[in-house]
């Protein structure tokens, strides 16, 4: 299943809920909008998403927005709207958390 | 239902997961998720409903509206039986945090772990969270 999130962590719960319910195998994480502020280097939410167990991807184009391309941590996979398809189409399943 | 297909009426019958994580009356996405639940009813899909974080506060027994001016929608999920809507499943985490138990529910659940809730959602053919 492909989670999305598109809050920040810092004002909703969503991107908690996810690495806490989500079933790692099979499971990965879409972070955009708001929800890419989860990939902020050195963020309070960074060691969670290292945590994740399973793949974190990141849509640029909405990194990029918010100013985030040279400060994003370590081992999150960027992705454009091509790759945003690629990833839906990927999985068995989506859920977009609100 | 051993099979993923129905040609009965020429349909196929899905998984549904209608997923709830907010509170009743704060926002308006509880009552209108309870709509979209019951109008899946009329299209005779496997429909279950998962009630995670704020969203075990739609189940609590008590729930009067009069001072607020608002419908109180509880007692439709005690009706979603005879919908055939029988699947409920509730967030054991999300109980306990809140300081509820199975017992403040009014209506029967499936009480479950996390890890069994995420089971729950990789196994459905549609999510969708309100």
């Amino acid at each position: 299943m492909l989670h999305i999130v598109n809050k920040s962590p810092f004002d909703t719960g969503s991107l908690a809920s996810v690495l806490r319910v989500a079933k790692k195998d099979g499971g990965a994480v879409l972070l955009i909008e708001d929800g890419v502020y989860a990939a902020t280097k050195n963020s309070a939410t960074e060691a969670s998403l290292k945590a994740a167990g399973m793949p974190v991807y990141v849509l640029q184009p909405d990194a990029d927005a918010r100013g985030l391309q040279s400060r994003l941590m370590d081992g999150v996979n960027m992705v454009d709207y091509g790759g945003f398809v690629d990833l839906v189409a990927g999985h068995d399943n989506v859920q977009s958390w609100l | 239902m051993s099979d993923d297909m129905d040609f009965e009426e020429g349909g196929t019958i899905k998984k549904f997961m209608f997923v709830n994580r907010k509170a009743p009356y704060g926002t308006i996405y509880a009552l209108e998720g309870l709509e979209v639940v019951l109008i899946s009813a009329a299209f005779d899909q496997d429909v279950s409903l998962a009630f995670v974080d704020d969203g075990v506060f739609q189940l609590v027994k008590g729930q009067k509206t009069d001072g607020i001016e608002m419908k109180n929608f509880s007692p439709t999920y005690r009706a979603l039986e005879g919908y055939d809507i029988e699947k409920l499943y509730v967030d054991r985490e999300s109980l306990e945090a809140r300081g509820l138990s199975e017992d403040d529910l009014l209506v029967d659940v499936q009480v479950m772990s996390a890890a069994e809730m995420g089971d729950m959602m990789a196994q459905q053919d549609v999510v969708i969270s309100f």
